[in-house]
Protein backbone atom coordinates (compact mmCIF):
# COMPACT_ATOMS: atom_id res chain seq x y z
CA UNK A 1 0.00 0.00 0.00
CA UNK A 2 1.29 3.45 -0.93
CA UNK A 3 0.82 6.65 1.08
CA UNK A 4 -2.65 8.01 1.81
CA UNK A 5 -4.59 9.78 -0.96
CA UNK A 6 -5.56 12.60 1.38
CA UNK A 7 -3.44 13.55 4.33
CA UNK A 8 -4.43 16.34 6.69
CA UNK A 9 -2.15 17.74 9.39
CA UNK A 10 -2.99 20.47 11.88
CA UNK A 11 -6.07 21.74 10.05
CA UNK A 12 -7.57 24.91 11.51
CA UNK A 13 -10.59 26.60 9.98
CA UNK A 14 -12.33 29.90 10.58
CA UNK A 15 -15.66 31.62 10.01
CA UNK A 16 -14.55 35.22 10.08
CA UNK A 17 -12.59 35.52 13.32
CA UNK A 18 -14.16 32.48 14.95
CA UNK A 19 -12.03 29.35 14.86
CA UNK A 20 -14.19 26.27 14.29
CA UNK A 21 -11.56 23.53 13.76
CA UNK A 22 -8.58 23.06 16.06
CA UNK A 23 -5.64 21.27 14.49
CA UNK A 24 -7.24 18.19 12.96
CA UNK A 25 -5.08 15.27 11.76
CA UNK A 26 -6.65 12.59 9.61
CA UNK A 27 -6.20 10.58 6.43
CA UNK A 28 -8.09 8.93 3.62
CA UNK A 29 -6.37 5.88 2.14
CA UNK A 30 -6.26 5.40 -1.63
CA UNK A 31 -9.34 3.32 -2.29
CA UNK A 32 -10.48 3.71 1.31
CA UNK A 33 -13.48 5.23 3.04
CA UNK A 34 -12.92 7.47 6.04
CA UNK A 35 -15.87 8.52 8.19
CA UNK A 36 -16.00 11.66 10.30
CA UNK A 37 -18.60 11.24 13.01
CA UNK A 38 -19.95 13.74 15.46
CA UNK A 39 -22.98 15.55 16.76
CA UNK A 40 -24.57 18.65 15.27
CA UNK A 41 -22.14 21.56 15.31
CA UNK A 42 -19.07 19.41 15.92
CA UNK A 43 -17.40 20.76 12.77
CA UNK A 44 -18.01 17.94 10.30
CA UNK A 45 -19.34 20.13 7.52
CA UNK A 46 -16.72 22.78 8.27
CA UNK A 47 -14.01 20.17 7.76
CA UNK A 48 -15.26 19.39 4.26
CA UNK A 49 -15.70 23.07 3.49
CA UNK A 50 -12.14 23.73 4.62
CA UNK A 51 -10.82 20.99 2.33
CA UNK A 52 -12.73 22.49 -0.61
CA UNK A 53 -11.47 25.99 0.07
CA UNK A 54 -14.93 27.30 0.88
CA UNK A 55 -13.86 28.71 4.25
CA UNK A 56 -10.53 30.08 5.42
CA UNK A 57 -8.21 27.33 6.61
CA UNK A 58 -4.62 26.90 7.74
CA UNK A 59 -2.54 23.74 8.12
CA UNK A 60 -1.30 21.10 5.71
CA UNK A 61 -3.66 19.39 3.28
CA UNK A 62 -1.97 17.02 0.87
CA UNK A 63 -3.94 15.40 -1.94
CA UNK A 64 -1.84 12.71 -3.64
CA UNK A 65 1.27 14.59 -2.55
CA UNK A 66 0.02 18.02 -3.70
CA UNK A 67 -0.55 20.80 -1.18
CA UNK A 68 -4.09 22.11 -1.65
CA UNK A 69 -4.65 24.26 1.43
CA UNK A 70 -5.77 27.75 0.43
CA UNK A 71 -6.65 26.86 -3.16
CA UNK A 72 -9.86 28.20 -4.68
CA UNK A 73 -12.87 25.87 -4.59
CA UNK A 74 -13.00 25.46 -8.38
CA UNK A 75 -9.29 24.58 -8.52
CA UNK A 76 -9.74 21.91 -5.84
CA UNK A 77 -12.58 20.42 -7.89
CA UNK A 78 -10.37 20.47 -10.99
CA UNK A 79 -7.79 18.33 -9.16
CA UNK A 80 -10.39 15.54 -8.92
CA UNK A 81 -12.04 16.13 -5.57
CA UNK A 82 -15.82 15.98 -5.91
CA UNK A 83 -17.68 17.53 -3.00
CA UNK A 84 -21.33 16.56 -2.50
CA UNK A 85 -22.33 19.38 -0.19
CA UNK A 86 -24.75 19.63 2.69
CA UNK A 87 -28.25 20.00 1.26
CA UNK A 88 -26.99 18.30 -1.94
CA UNK A 89 -26.35 21.48 -3.91
CA UNK A 90 -28.15 20.38 -7.05
CA UNK A 91 -29.01 23.06 -9.59
CA UNK A 92 -32.70 22.97 -8.77
CA UNK A 93 -33.93 25.02 -11.75
CA UNK A 94 -32.08 22.86 -14.27
CA UNK A 95 -32.92 19.46 -15.63
CA UNK A 96 -31.36 16.22 -14.46
CA UNK A 97 -29.51 16.04 -17.79
CA UNK A 98 -28.09 19.52 -17.37
CA UNK A 99 -27.01 18.79 -13.80
CA UNK A 100 -24.98 15.83 -15.01
CA UNK A 101 -23.46 17.84 -17.84
CA UNK A 102 -22.45 20.47 -15.32
CA UNK A 103 -20.73 17.78 -13.29
CA UNK A 104 -18.47 17.13 -16.27
CA UNK A 105 -17.72 20.82 -16.85
CA UNK A 106 -14.00 20.34 -16.25
CA UNK A 107 -13.74 17.61 -18.88
CA UNK A 108 -13.32 18.07 -22.62
CA UNK A 109 -14.08 14.58 -23.95
CA UNK A 110 -17.59 14.82 -25.37
CA UNK A 111 -17.86 11.13 -26.19
CA UNK A 112 -16.62 10.12 -22.75
CA UNK A 113 -19.11 12.47 -21.09
CA UNK A 114 -22.02 11.04 -23.07
CA UNK A 115 -20.90 7.48 -22.26
CA UNK A 116 -20.58 8.30 -18.55
CA UNK A 117 -24.07 9.79 -18.52
CA UNK A 118 -25.55 6.63 -20.00
CA UNK A 119 -23.59 4.52 -17.52
CA UNK A 120 -24.87 6.58 -14.58
CA UNK A 121 -28.46 6.46 -15.85
CA UNK A 122 -28.05 2.68 -15.84
CA UNK A 123 -26.71 2.89 -12.32
CA UNK A 124 -29.53 5.21 -11.16
CA UNK A 125 -32.57 4.10 -13.20
CA UNK A 126 -34.87 6.55 -11.40
CA UNK A 127 -32.78 9.45 -12.70
CA UNK A 128 -32.85 7.94 -16.16
CA UNK A 129 -36.63 8.22 -16.18
CA UNK A 130 -36.48 11.89 -15.21
CA UNK A 131 -33.81 13.30 -17.51
CA UNK A 132 -35.79 16.34 -18.60
CA UNK A 133 -37.34 17.04 -15.21
CA UNK A 134 -36.25 20.02 -13.12
CA UNK A 135 -33.93 18.81 -10.36
CA UNK A 136 -35.85 20.81 -7.76
CA UNK A 137 -38.96 18.69 -8.37
CA UNK A 138 -37.24 15.38 -7.56
CA UNK A 139 -37.81 13.64 -4.23
CA UNK A 140 -35.15 13.93 -1.54
CA UNK A 141 -33.71 10.51 -2.28
CA UNK A 142 -33.60 11.18 -6.02
CA UNK A 143 -31.89 14.52 -5.39
CA UNK A 144 -29.25 12.77 -3.30
CA UNK A 145 -28.71 10.24 -6.09
CA UNK A 146 -28.44 13.12 -8.55
CA UNK A 147 -25.89 14.87 -6.34
CA UNK A 148 -23.79 11.70 -6.20
CA UNK A 149 -24.17 11.09 -9.93
CA UNK A 150 -23.16 14.68 -10.67
CA UNK A 151 -20.08 14.29 -8.49
CA UNK A 152 -19.15 11.11 -10.36
CA UNK A 153 -19.33 12.95 -13.70
CA UNK A 154 -16.16 14.76 -12.61
CA UNK A 155 -14.41 11.35 -12.67
CA UNK A 156 -13.10 12.18 -9.23
CA UNK A 157 -10.30 10.45 -7.34
CA UNK A 158 -11.84 11.42 -4.02
CA UNK A 159 -15.43 12.12 -3.02
CA UNK A 160 -16.33 14.33 -0.08
CA UNK A 161 -19.82 13.36 1.06
CA UNK A 162 -21.67 15.61 3.48
CA UNK A 163 -24.44 13.69 5.26
CA UNK A 164 -25.81 11.69 2.35
CA UNK A 165 -28.46 10.30 4.73
CA UNK A 166 -29.81 13.74 5.62
CA UNK A 167 -33.60 13.97 5.54
CA UNK A 168 -34.09 10.57 3.92
CA UNK A 169 -36.31 7.66 4.96
CA UNK A 170 -34.46 4.60 6.37
CA UNK A 171 -35.10 2.54 3.24
CA UNK A 172 -33.73 5.27 1.00
CA UNK A 173 -30.70 5.67 3.27
CA UNK A 174 -29.96 1.97 2.85
CA UNK A 175 -30.26 2.38 -0.92
CA UNK A 176 -27.87 5.34 -0.98
CA UNK A 177 -25.31 3.53 1.16
CA UNK A 178 -25.56 0.43 -1.02
CA UNK A 179 -24.62 2.59 -3.98
CA UNK A 180 -21.69 4.12 -2.12
CA UNK A 181 -20.49 0.67 -1.05
CA UNK A 182 -20.68 -0.55 -4.64
CA UNK A 183 -18.73 2.50 -5.88
CA UNK A 184 -16.03 1.85 -3.32
CA UNK A 185 -15.82 -1.89 -3.84
CA UNK A 186 -16.11 -2.03 -7.63
CA UNK A 187 -14.52 1.21 -8.77
CA UNK A 188 -12.16 1.67 -5.82
CA UNK A 189 -13.58 5.15 -5.23
CA UNK A 190 -12.00 6.85 -2.20
CA UNK A 191 -14.40 8.73 0.06
CA UNK A 192 -14.41 11.04 3.01
CA UNK A 193 -17.82 10.65 4.57
CA UNK A 194 -19.36 12.97 7.12
CA UNK A 195 -22.35 11.50 8.94
CA UNK A 196 -24.62 11.75 11.94
CA UNK A 197 -25.96 8.31 11.09
CA UNK A 198 -23.02 6.53 12.71
CA UNK A 199 -24.33 3.00 12.16
CA UNK A 200 -24.53 3.35 8.40
CA UNK A 201 -21.24 5.24 8.19
CA UNK A 202 -19.27 2.73 10.26
CA UNK A 203 -20.52 -0.16 8.14
CA UNK A 204 -19.14 1.52 5.03
CA UNK A 205 -15.91 3.03 6.36
CA UNK A 206 -12.56 1.44 7.07
CA UNK A 207 -11.26 4.42 9.06
CA UNK A 208 -13.28 6.57 11.41
CA UNK A 209 -12.71 9.68 13.48
CA UNK A 210 -14.82 11.23 16.17
CA UNK A 211 -15.21 14.99 16.12
CA UNK A 212 -16.30 17.06 19.12
CA UNK A 213 -16.51 20.89 19.03
CA UNK A 214 -13.79 21.22 16.44
CA UNK A 215 -11.41 18.63 17.92
CA UNK A 216 -10.75 15.04 16.94
CA UNK A 217 -11.19 13.07 20.15
CA UNK A 218 -10.73 9.57 18.76
CA UNK A 219 -9.60 7.87 15.57
CA UNK A 220 -8.83 4.42 14.29
CA UNK A 221 -10.19 1.47 12.35
CA UNK A 222 -13.93 1.79 11.87
CA UNK A 223 -14.41 -1.66 13.36
CA UNK A 224 -12.74 -0.67 16.64
CA UNK A 225 -14.54 2.65 16.85
CA UNK A 226 -17.86 0.84 16.43
CA UNK A 227 -16.98 -1.45 19.35
CA UNK A 228 -15.98 1.36 21.70
CA UNK A 229 -18.27 1.54 24.70
CA UNK A 230 -18.48 5.35 24.83
CA UNK A 231 -19.04 5.75 21.11
CA UNK A 232 -21.76 3.17 21.18
CA UNK A 233 -23.58 4.87 24.00
CA UNK A 234 -23.23 8.38 22.61
CA UNK A 235 -23.67 7.85 18.86
CA UNK A 236 -25.06 4.42 18.15
CA UNK A 237 -27.66 4.29 20.88
CA UNK A 238 -27.23 0.76 22.17
CA UNK B 1 -59.65 51.63 -34.83
CA UNK B 2 -57.02 53.04 -37.13
CA UNK B 3 -55.83 55.28 -34.33
CA UNK B 4 -55.59 52.25 -32.06
CA UNK B 5 -53.58 50.27 -34.61
CA UNK B 6 -51.35 53.23 -35.25
CA UNK B 7 -50.64 53.66 -31.55
CA UNK B 8 -49.93 49.95 -31.09
CA UNK B 9 -47.42 49.99 -33.94
CA UNK B 10 -45.80 53.17 -32.66
CA UNK B 11 -45.69 51.53 -29.24
CA UNK B 12 -43.97 48.47 -30.68
CA UNK B 13 -41.42 50.76 -32.29
CA UNK B 14 -40.48 52.47 -29.02
CA UNK B 15 -40.90 49.12 -27.30
CA UNK B 16 -38.03 47.85 -29.41
CA UNK B 17 -35.79 50.39 -27.70
CA UNK B 18 -36.88 49.30 -24.26
CA UNK B 19 -36.57 45.63 -25.18
CA UNK B 20 -32.98 46.15 -26.28
CA UNK B 21 -32.10 47.89 -23.05
CA UNK B 22 -33.99 45.37 -20.95
CA UNK B 23 -32.01 42.53 -22.56
CA UNK B 24 -28.76 44.13 -21.44
CA UNK B 25 -30.18 44.64 -17.93
CA UNK B 26 -31.27 41.01 -17.67
CA UNK B 27 -27.85 39.86 -18.88
CA UNK B 28 -26.03 41.67 -16.09
CA UNK B 29 -28.65 40.65 -13.54
CA UNK B 30 -28.01 37.01 -14.42
CA UNK B 31 -24.29 37.47 -13.99
CA UNK B 32 -24.10 39.54 -10.81
CA UNK B 33 -27.55 39.17 -9.26
CA UNK B 34 -28.14 42.90 -8.98
CA UNK B 35 -29.23 45.75 -11.23
CA UNK B 36 -26.51 47.78 -12.85
CA UNK B 37 -27.51 51.45 -12.68
CA UNK B 38 -24.62 52.37 -14.96
CA UNK B 39 -25.94 50.12 -17.75
CA UNK B 40 -27.46 53.04 -19.66
CA UNK B 41 -24.34 55.14 -19.42
CA UNK B 42 -22.21 52.22 -20.58
CA UNK B 43 -24.47 51.91 -23.63
CA UNK B 44 -24.27 55.67 -24.23
CA UNK B 45 -20.48 55.60 -24.02
CA UNK B 46 -20.32 52.69 -26.47
CA UNK B 47 -22.51 54.64 -28.87
CA UNK B 48 -20.10 57.58 -28.69
CA UNK B 49 -17.27 55.21 -29.53
CA UNK B 50 -19.17 54.06 -32.61
CA UNK B 51 -19.85 57.68 -33.54
CA UNK B 52 -16.14 58.51 -33.13
CA UNK B 53 -15.11 55.55 -35.30
CA UNK B 54 -17.48 56.75 -38.01
CA UNK B 55 -16.13 60.28 -37.69
CA UNK B 56 -12.72 58.78 -38.40
CA UNK B 57 -14.13 57.43 -41.62
CA UNK B 58 -15.00 53.82 -40.87
CA UNK B 59 -18.08 52.49 -42.66
CA UNK B 60 -21.19 51.90 -40.51
CA UNK B 61 -21.05 48.13 -40.13
CA UNK B 62 -17.31 48.08 -39.44
CA UNK B 63 -17.84 50.66 -36.70
CA UNK B 64 -20.87 48.71 -35.46
CA UNK B 65 -19.02 45.43 -34.95
CA UNK B 66 -15.81 47.10 -33.75
CA UNK B 67 -17.87 48.88 -31.08
CA UNK B 68 -19.40 45.58 -29.97
CA UNK B 69 -15.95 44.04 -29.57
CA UNK B 70 -14.57 47.10 -27.76
CA UNK B 71 -17.59 47.21 -25.44
CA UNK B 72 -17.28 43.53 -24.65
CA UNK B 73 -13.63 43.98 -23.69
CA UNK B 74 -14.48 47.08 -21.65
CA UNK B 75 -17.24 45.21 -19.82
CA UNK B 76 -14.84 42.41 -18.88
CA UNK B 77 -12.27 45.01 -17.82
CA UNK B 78 -14.78 46.84 -15.60
CA UNK B 79 -15.55 43.59 -13.82
CA UNK B 80 -11.93 42.55 -13.40
CA UNK B 81 -10.62 45.96 -12.35
CA UNK B 82 -13.52 47.49 -10.43
CA UNK B 83 -15.77 44.71 -9.18
CA UNK B 84 -13.45 41.77 -8.61
CA UNK B 85 -11.72 43.46 -5.65
CA UNK B 86 -15.23 44.09 -4.25
CA UNK B 87 -16.58 40.57 -4.65
CA UNK B 88 -17.00 40.06 -0.91
CA UNK B 89 -18.31 43.55 -0.28
CA UNK B 90 -21.94 44.24 0.55
CA UNK B 91 -24.66 45.09 -1.95
CA UNK B 92 -24.51 48.71 -0.82
CA UNK B 93 -20.86 48.99 -1.79
CA UNK B 94 -21.79 47.68 -5.22
CA UNK B 95 -24.58 50.23 -5.56
CA UNK B 96 -22.19 53.03 -4.66
CA UNK B 97 -19.82 51.83 -7.38
CA UNK B 98 -22.68 51.62 -9.91
CA UNK B 99 -23.54 55.24 -9.17
CA UNK B 100 -19.89 56.23 -9.40
CA UNK B 101 -19.59 54.48 -12.77
CA UNK B 102 -22.74 56.26 -13.88
CA UNK B 103 -21.33 59.68 -12.95
CA UNK B 104 -17.87 58.97 -14.33
CA UNK B 105 -19.07 57.70 -17.72
CA UNK B 106 -21.60 60.50 -18.04
CA UNK B 107 -19.15 63.31 -17.36
CA UNK B 108 -16.31 61.63 -19.24
CA UNK B 109 -18.50 61.46 -22.35
CA UNK B 110 -19.39 65.13 -21.87
CA UNK B 111 -15.71 65.98 -21.41
CA UNK B 112 -14.54 64.13 -24.52
CA UNK B 113 -17.44 64.73 -26.89
CA UNK B 114 -19.21 67.71 -25.18
CA UNK B 115 -22.92 67.89 -24.41
CA UNK B 116 -24.16 69.08 -27.80
CA UNK B 117 -26.73 66.86 -29.49
CA UNK B 118 -25.38 64.81 -32.37
CA UNK B 119 -27.23 62.88 -35.00
CA UNK B 120 -26.44 59.21 -35.38
CA UNK B 121 -26.99 57.38 -38.67
CA UNK B 122 -29.36 54.46 -39.09
CA UNK B 123 -28.28 51.56 -41.29
CA UNK B 124 -31.93 50.90 -42.16
CA UNK B 125 -32.84 54.39 -43.35
CA UNK B 126 -35.60 56.47 -41.81
CA UNK B 127 -38.23 56.44 -44.53
CA UNK B 128 -41.65 55.17 -43.59
CA UNK B 129 -42.14 51.42 -43.88
CA UNK B 130 -44.30 50.44 -46.91
CA UNK B 131 -45.23 54.11 -47.13
CA UNK B 132 -47.84 53.61 -44.42
CA UNK B 133 -46.46 56.15 -41.98
CA UNK B 134 -47.09 53.82 -39.07
CA UNK B 135 -43.54 52.66 -38.58
CA UNK B 136 -40.21 53.70 -40.03
CA UNK B 137 -37.73 51.32 -41.62
CA UNK B 138 -35.41 52.07 -38.72
CA UNK B 139 -38.08 51.01 -36.20
CA UNK B 140 -38.58 47.76 -38.08
CA UNK B 141 -34.82 47.20 -38.32
CA UNK B 142 -34.44 47.82 -34.60
CA UNK B 143 -37.13 45.27 -33.74
CA UNK B 144 -35.51 42.80 -36.12
CA UNK B 145 -32.05 43.21 -34.57
CA UNK B 146 -33.50 42.88 -31.06
CA UNK B 147 -35.10 39.60 -32.05
CA UNK B 148 -31.83 38.35 -33.58
CA UNK B 149 -29.98 39.17 -30.35
CA UNK B 150 -32.67 37.31 -28.43
CA UNK B 151 -32.34 34.21 -30.62
CA UNK B 152 -28.54 34.30 -30.34
CA UNK B 153 -28.82 34.52 -26.55
CA UNK B 154 -31.30 31.66 -26.47
CA UNK B 155 -29.01 29.43 -28.54
CA UNK B 156 -26.00 30.42 -26.45
CA UNK B 157 -27.65 29.66 -23.10
CA UNK B 158 -29.48 26.55 -24.23
CA UNK B 159 -26.98 24.75 -26.42
CA UNK B 160 -23.43 25.71 -25.44
CA UNK B 161 -21.41 24.50 -22.48
CA UNK B 162 -20.30 28.01 -21.59
CA UNK B 163 -23.93 29.10 -21.60
CA UNK B 164 -24.82 26.21 -19.32
CA UNK B 165 -21.95 27.12 -17.01
CA UNK B 166 -23.15 30.74 -16.91
CA UNK B 167 -26.68 29.67 -16.02
CA UNK B 168 -25.31 27.39 -13.31
CA UNK B 169 -23.23 30.24 -11.92
CA UNK B 170 -26.25 32.51 -11.81
CA UNK B 171 -28.51 30.00 -10.11
CA UNK B 172 -26.07 28.57 -7.58
CA UNK B 173 -22.53 30.00 -7.48
CA UNK B 174 -21.38 27.73 -4.68
CA UNK B 175 -22.37 24.53 -6.47
CA UNK B 176 -20.92 25.93 -9.68
CA UNK B 177 -17.54 26.22 -7.95
CA UNK B 178 -17.87 22.67 -6.65
CA UNK B 179 -18.13 21.29 -10.17
CA UNK B 180 -15.04 23.28 -11.13
CA UNK B 181 -16.60 26.22 -12.97
CA UNK B 182 -14.39 29.32 -12.75
CA UNK B 183 -17.16 31.51 -11.42
CA UNK B 184 -15.12 34.72 -11.54
CA UNK B 185 -14.68 34.40 -15.29
CA UNK B 186 -18.34 33.59 -15.84
CA UNK B 187 -19.24 36.85 -14.10
CA UNK B 188 -16.70 38.73 -16.22
CA UNK B 189 -18.18 37.14 -19.33
CA UNK B 190 -21.63 38.27 -18.20
CA UNK B 191 -20.35 41.83 -17.88
CA UNK B 192 -18.79 41.64 -21.32
CA UNK B 193 -21.99 40.34 -22.89
CA UNK B 194 -24.13 42.92 -21.10
CA UNK B 195 -21.83 45.70 -22.30
CA UNK B 196 -21.93 44.35 -25.87
CA UNK B 197 -25.73 44.08 -25.89
CA UNK B 198 -25.93 47.54 -24.34
CA UNK B 199 -23.76 48.82 -27.20
CA UNK B 200 -26.15 47.32 -29.75
CA UNK B 201 -29.06 48.93 -27.90
CA UNK B 202 -27.32 52.30 -27.78
CA UNK B 203 -26.45 52.29 -31.47
CA UNK B 204 -30.04 51.38 -32.40
CA UNK B 205 -31.59 53.91 -30.05
CA UNK B 206 -29.30 56.83 -30.95
CA UNK B 207 -30.87 57.54 -34.38
CA UNK B 208 -34.24 57.99 -32.63
CA UNK B 209 -33.35 59.98 -29.51
CA UNK B 210 -30.12 61.54 -30.87
CA UNK B 211 -26.69 61.15 -29.34
CA UNK B 212 -25.77 63.06 -26.20
CA UNK B 213 -24.46 62.06 -22.76
CA UNK B 214 -27.93 62.07 -21.15
CA UNK B 215 -29.70 60.13 -23.90
CA UNK B 216 -30.19 57.03 -21.75
CA UNK B 217 -31.63 58.55 -18.58
CA UNK B 218 -35.31 57.87 -19.14
CA UNK B 219 -34.71 54.91 -21.42
CA UNK B 220 -32.90 53.06 -18.65
CA UNK B 221 -35.95 53.55 -16.44
CA UNK B 222 -38.18 52.08 -19.14
CA UNK B 223 -35.66 49.29 -19.58
CA UNK B 224 -35.89 48.48 -15.87
CA UNK B 225 -39.67 48.52 -16.12
CA UNK B 226 -39.54 46.16 -19.10
CA UNK B 227 -37.11 43.81 -17.34
CA UNK B 228 -39.23 43.74 -14.19
CA UNK B 229 -42.44 43.18 -16.14
CA UNK B 230 -40.93 40.29 -18.08
CA UNK B 231 -38.98 38.80 -15.20
CA UNK B 232 -35.40 39.66 -14.37
CA UNK B 233 -34.10 36.19 -15.13
CA UNK B 234 -35.73 35.76 -18.53
CA UNK B 235 -34.27 37.26 -21.73
CA UNK B 236 -37.49 36.43 -23.58
CA UNK B 237 -39.47 38.13 -20.82
CA UNK B 238 -37.28 41.22 -21.13
CA UNK B 239 -38.08 41.53 -24.83
CA UNK B 240 -41.79 40.89 -24.41
CA UNK B 241 -41.78 43.26 -21.43
CA UNK B 242 -40.07 45.91 -23.54
CA UNK B 243 -42.71 45.75 -26.25
CA UNK B 244 -45.47 45.63 -23.63
CA UNK B 245 -44.20 48.73 -21.87
CA UNK B 246 -43.87 50.55 -25.18
CA UNK B 247 -47.42 49.69 -26.26
CA UNK B 248 -49.06 50.27 -22.87
CA UNK B 249 -47.36 53.62 -22.50
CA UNK B 250 -48.53 54.71 -25.93
CA UNK B 251 -52.10 53.49 -25.55
CA UNK B 252 -52.46 55.03 -22.10
CA UNK B 253 -51.11 58.31 -23.39
CA UNK B 254 -53.64 58.31 -26.21
CA UNK B 255 -56.79 56.85 -24.73
CA UNK B 256 -56.75 57.63 -21.03
CA UNK B 257 -57.66 61.26 -20.50
CA UNK B 258 -55.30 63.25 -18.27
CA UNK B 259 -52.37 60.90 -18.95
CA UNK B 260 -51.20 62.56 -22.13
CA UNK B 261 -47.50 62.90 -22.75
CA UNK B 262 -46.72 64.27 -19.31
CA UNK B 263 -47.62 61.22 -17.27
CA UNK B 264 -46.12 58.62 -19.63
CA UNK B 265 -43.13 57.98 -17.41
CA UNK B 266 -45.44 57.46 -14.47
CA UNK B 267 -46.98 54.55 -16.38
CA UNK B 268 -43.63 52.76 -16.46
CA UNK B 269 -43.19 53.19 -12.72
CA UNK B 270 -46.77 52.12 -12.04
CA UNK B 271 -46.10 48.99 -14.08
CA UNK B 272 -43.03 48.18 -11.96
CA UNK B 273 -45.00 48.54 -8.74
CA UNK B 274 -47.98 46.59 -10.08
CA UNK B 275 -45.90 43.66 -11.32
CA UNK B 276 -43.81 43.52 -8.16
CA UNK B 277 -47.00 43.41 -6.12
CA UNK B 278 -48.97 40.92 -8.17
CA UNK B 279 -46.30 38.65 -9.66
CA UNK B 280 -42.87 39.43 -8.20
CA UNK B 281 -41.00 37.02 -10.47
CA UNK B 282 -42.35 38.82 -13.56
CA UNK B 283 -44.57 37.48 -16.33
CA UNK B 284 -41.90 35.12 -17.69
CA UNK B 285 -39.63 34.82 -14.68
CA UNK B 286 -39.48 31.45 -13.05
CA UNK B 287 -40.23 31.22 -9.38
CA UNK B 288 -37.95 28.70 -7.77
CA UNK B 289 -39.63 25.42 -6.87
CA UNK B 290 -37.86 23.32 -4.29
CA UNK B 291 -38.61 20.03 -2.68
CA UNK B 292 -36.70 18.95 0.35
Amino acid sequence: MTGPLLSVRGLNAFYGETQVLQGLDFEVADGGVTALLGANGAGKTSTLRALSGMIRATGDIFFSGLSICGRATEEVARLGIAHVPEGRGTFSRMTVDENLQLGAMTRGDRAGIAADMERLYGFFPKLGQRRRQQAGTLSGGEQQMLAIARALMLRPRLMLLDEPSFGLAPMIIAEVFDILRKLNAEDGMSMLLVEQNATAALELADQAYLLETGNLVMGGAARDIGRDENVRRAYLGY
Amino acid sequence: MELFLHQVLAGLATGGIYACMALAIVMIYQAIDSLNFAQGEMAMFSTFIAWQLMQWGLPYWVAFFATIVISFAAGVAIDRIVFRPLRNASLFSHIVVFIALFAILNSLAGFIWDFSIKSFPSPFGTQSLFGSGLMSTHDAGMIFVTLIVLVLLFVFFRYTRVGLAMRATASNPESARLVGIRVGWMVALGWGMAAAIGAVAGMLIAPVVFLEPNMMLSILLYGFAAAVVGGLNSPLGAVVGGFAVGVIENLAGTFIPYVGRELKLTIALTLIVAVLTLKPSGLFGRAIVNRV
